[in-house]
Parts: structure tokens; sequence; C-alpha cells
């Protein structure tokens, strides 16, 4: 079966961290902007837990505009009349990169034979497309989310391939409650009759029910509870006939803010694969970068020769103000060029993909700078 | 680009060497920052309270972290920098002798300005009217000002001796432009010292 996806084969078994190895990995990846003849100019944008590599360009499921459209193409922060923009779908993902969807050696799907993953796995994926890409070092790696702990992993790991590291709405471990509210996501999914121990791809039903529990759980963890009430607060949800909403001493989506949760998770479960969102998630979980250099996060960055920058968004309380100071502070005690500036924006975690034009003049300024 | 910098600012960046490490704390919209990264090749690095700043100093091409110096300047190691700068910001500290302490712990040498209370108008305005002086280098009323250490020349120079501190050099202005030294408890509208741990 050939990738629908623009994808890069890598040439070597991929290293994991858990001591295994992937052969034929596949990473599918887009560009933006041309490459500079001496290839100094290109940024690589990493995406989060469900994004994809179509930043700025239509999604090839939904139809609908890239995920950082506001952010990515010309005349945008960042400006592909200038740079080279790299995004490539992650392993363990859907969208054309080696996942648990892809097919093993032995012809049939991995499922859950599919090595359990990390984010510097993700990260050394990333570092061999850029080999193969012929790409030294990149002029920036940016992120948000989970794309900044993609970010700061590559910093750690690989201190010479980026010479700027933006990461925005992240930080450098998952705290108990991370993994509390993803263990909820992951237990929906498994739940789900359909689900089949991940052995679901030959058959006609998926563990759609399961994993769109998983998005609505996890989409309330992006917002804010100020931008909630703004956008729903207890307002019922009118029926499709055009009567007006009431409580129909039922379970139906009476009130608005159910009716967005319920849209929000069938959407999601027509484009990504729920044996991925176990991977990813789990992934996330075991993301700790102090811990994989000693216990002391410093230490991992004290071979780093990249600017950074970090951001953090008032609402986000997923990823709070604390967890990116927490960054920062290791990257002052290492010595490393560093800027920080908390944003004030009303969108909770999701604040780095929406309209905050203060992350447009740090993305733009940190960049061009 | 120094000579539109605030007049204590235009000193601090004549005396910083060239490439040196520099921390400025409170360092505004970064211009003398930018002034010692273009004109001597420093690596500077700042800490500024207010986000709008620090999203300023981000556009320049600075590496300024949004903090509070009070709380942040702990995480600096000691001797990280040759020189650390404390413009118009010591009265500012919940406790300028602990301030003073750490600037010159992450420091070998710094520069502190600040505004002197005891300068003429200021004595004046507070025995004619009986009230918290409101000038020009102090504009805001008391209750709303983020002064709430004011300090006088005498004053920082005792401070200095009880903690040990040397002071390399002083320089005292009003009106915008340097003055003597003579009389600067009273004559300086604000004032400038060089100091090292001794």
């Amino acid at each position: 079966m050939s990738n629908p996806h623009q994808a890069f084969v890598l040439p070597e078994p991929l290293p994991l961290d858990s001591g295994q190895a992937l052969s034929g990995v596949e990473i599918a990846y887009e560009t933006y902007g041309e490459l500079a003849a001496d290839r100094s100019n290109a940024i690589l944008v990493c995406h989060a837990l469900t994004g994809d590599q179509y930043v700025a360009s239509t999604h090839p499921v939904t139809g609908k505009p890239g995920w950082w459209e506001r952010m990515v193409g010309p005349d945008k922060p960042i400006d592909t009349d200038r740079y080279h923009v790299i995004c490539a779908n992650v392993i363990g993902s859907c969208m054309g990169s080696t996942g648990p969807a892809s097919i093993a050696p032995d012809g049939q799907p991995y499922g859950m034979r599919f090595p359990v993953i990390t984010v510097r796995d993700m990260v050394r994926g990333l570092v061999a497309l850029l080999d193969g890409l012929g790409i030294a070092r990149l002029h920036a790696v940016v992120g948000g989310s989970m794309g900044g702990m993609q970010a700061l992993s590559l910093a750690a790991n690989w201190p010479d391939r980026a010479a700027r590291v933006l990461a925005i709405a992240t930080t450098a471990r998952h705290s108990a409650q991370n993994i509390a509210f993803h263990e909820v996501g992951r237990q929906a999914i498994m739940a789900d009759p359909n689900w089949q121990g991940g052995d679901y791809y030959g058959g006609n039903a998926a563990p759609d029910a399961g994993l769109s529990v998983a998005r609505m759980a996890a989409h309330i963890t992006y917002l804010s509870e100020e931008g909630l009430t703004e956008k729903f607060g207890r307002r019922l949800q009118a029926r499709k006939d055009g009567t007006p909403g009431a409580k129909t001493f039922g379970f139906d989506a009476d009130f608005q803010v159910e009716s967005y949760l319920r849209y929000q998770g069938s959407g999601f479960v027509q484009r990504f694969d729920a044996n991925s969102y176990l991977y990813i998630t789990r992934a996330m979980d075991y993301f700790d970068i102090a811990e994989e250099h000693g216990g002391k996060l410093a230490d991992a960055f004290a071979g780093t020769t990249a600017r950074f920058c970090l951001v953090s968004f008032d609402s986000d309380w997923l990823y709070p103000t604390a967890e990116s100071r927490h960054v920062v502070h290791a990257l002052n005690a290492a010595g490393a060029p560093v800027s920080f500036v908390e944003l004030s924006a009303p969108f909770g975690h999701d604040s780095f993909l929406l309209d905050v034009p203060a992350l447009d003049r740090v993305v733009k300024g940190f960049l061009d700078g | 680009m120094a000579d539109t910098l605030r007049p204590d600012l235009a000193v601090i960046a004549a005396q910083v060497p060239q490439g040196a490490r520099v921390l400025d704390v409170g360092c505004g919209d970064g211009a003398l920052m930018a002034a010692l990264r273009d004109g001597k090749g420093v690596d500077a690095r700042g800490i500024e309270i207010d986000p709008e700043l620090v999203e300023r100093c981000v556009a320049r091409g600075l590496s300024v972290v949004q903090g509070d110096a009070d709380r942040d300047l702990t995480f600096y190691p000691d001797g990280a920098f040759d020189v650390a700068i404390l413009s118009q910001t010591l009265q500012t500290a919940a406790r300028p002798d602990h301030m003073m302490r750490e600037l010159l712990r992450v420091g070998r040498r710094a520069f502190v300005s600040f505004p002197n209370f005891a300068y003429w108008r200021m004595r004046w305005a507070l025995v004619s009217k009986g009230r918290m002086p409101v000038t020009r280098h102090l504009p805001v009323s008391w209750y709303e000002t983020e002064n709430i250490h004011h300090v006088t020349v005498k004053d920082f120079e005792l401070l200095s001796r009880d903690l040990g501190v040397r002071i390399e050099n002083r320089w005292f202005f009003t009106d915008e432009r340097e003055i003597g030294g003579s009389g600067a408890n009273w004559r300086a509208e604000y004032a400038l010292f060089e100091v090292s741990g001794g």
C-alpha cells in the first residue's frame, strides 16, 4: 500500500528508548517556502498530540485549513517568504508516519505490537528526516504543547541542531495531573468493546465511542473555565428542527457545552486512530527531560548552543506558567540565553493556536532577531 | 544609539567593558541592552516584570525573562555575569539589602541607580506642603507608587558600608544632566553607583 502522504523512508532502523528498533520507518512531512542555497533558513515546526504535518495547508481528510495557518505562511509571523518551514507527522501518529496502524513486516497492522515510544524517539525520527533533507542546523525549532516538548527535547539531546528554540505552552515533564487526564482517555478507548486489544483494523468497527470520550475529556483541559463560561454558559441547545432548547428530563445534549463536546468527539474520530492516541499520550506521560539527564534539568541544557524563548498563557491550567518558569530557571542556571513571557489570553491551553496578537509579535521578534 | 539613552544609562553604557556578560535587572524596553549589544558586543540578559516591555525586548532580539527580581535572581549561578545593572529599581525591591547581595552574587560588579529622596525639591515639598512629594522622577502618589523603599544618597552609602560593599564610582544627575559630587545628597535628583563585592 503506497503512502498517500509525502513521506521520507529512513534508511536505517530507528533506535528507540525502549531498547527496540523500528525498521522501514516512514516520516510524512510537508514543506513551505524555499530552502536557501546555504540551507540556513529551515524552521522545524513540531505538532501537538493530535496535530499533523498539515500546518499551513488544507487537511486532506477534513478539508479544513492547516492547524497553524494564522502563524505560518507568507507575511505571517513564521514567514514562508523568508523561511523554509518543515512540519512532519511524528512516529506513532496516523497521518502517514509509521505508527500502530502501519503494516508490520509480517504484513499485518502493528496494533499493540507497535513498540511504546517516547517524545525523544519522535524527535530522533525528526532528526533522521533532517539528515535526509540535508539540514545540519535549523534556524529554529518551534512548537506548542507536545510540539514544545519536542523542541526542548531536540535542544537537550541534539544541542547543535537548532540555533533557536521556541517552546510555547509546554513543560519539561508531565505532571501527575497531566498523566491522570491521559489515563482517563486511554481507559475510555480500552473500555470500548470495539477496541479488541487494539486489533480492530481489519474489521468494520473501530473504538470510535471510546476515542470520542477521550477527546471530549481532553478537550476540556485545552480550554479555560472562563472561556467555556463565556462561550456556552448554561445555555441550552436548540433542536435540529429549530425549536428552542429546553431541558428534556433525559440525556440528550440539552446544554450547548454538551453538544459542542460531542461534536468535537465525533469529528475527531474521523481523522485520528485510537491506538495512535494511546501511544502518543503514553509518550507524553513518560516525558521528563531532567530524568533523561541524571535528574537535573539544568544539566540537560548544559551543552546547548541555542537561544531559547518560552511563552506561557495565564489561563493555561494544563501546562501552567510555573512549568515554563521551571524550564527558564534551568536555562538560567545553564547560562543559556533565554527569553520568557507569560501572555494574557482567555482561551486556556489552546491560546497558542488562537488569536493572540502578542504571541504573533513574540514569535516574529524571536525568529527574526 | 547610546546618545538617546537616559543619562544614567549612558554612563553605564560607557563604563561596561567590551564583550562583557551583563545582566540588566528591570531592563524595561531593553534600550540599554540593545545599546550594549550593538555598541560593545556585550552578551546581555534581562529581567523585566512587565510583559508588554518583555515583548518589545524579544522583538528587538534580546534575551529577557519576564520575572520578579525579588524572586528570580536566585536562579542565576554565582558569578554568572561580569556586570549586573539595577537602574531605578532598587527603591521598588521588597528588600533592597537582599537585592544588593544578590546583585553582587551573580555579578562581579554592579551599577545601581535610584532617585535621591533627599534632593532639595523633595525636602522642600515635604516641609512646605507636609505631603509626600510628587515630582518628575517620582511622578506617582504615595498610595500607588511602586517605590516602596525611598532611599537617599547617604542611605545608600551607609547600606553599602553595612553590607561590606565597596563603592568604586559614583555619578549624580539633576535635570537630566550630570552634576558634581559636592553636596550631592541635597543637589542630586538621582544617583548612580558602581559597586563591587569589596
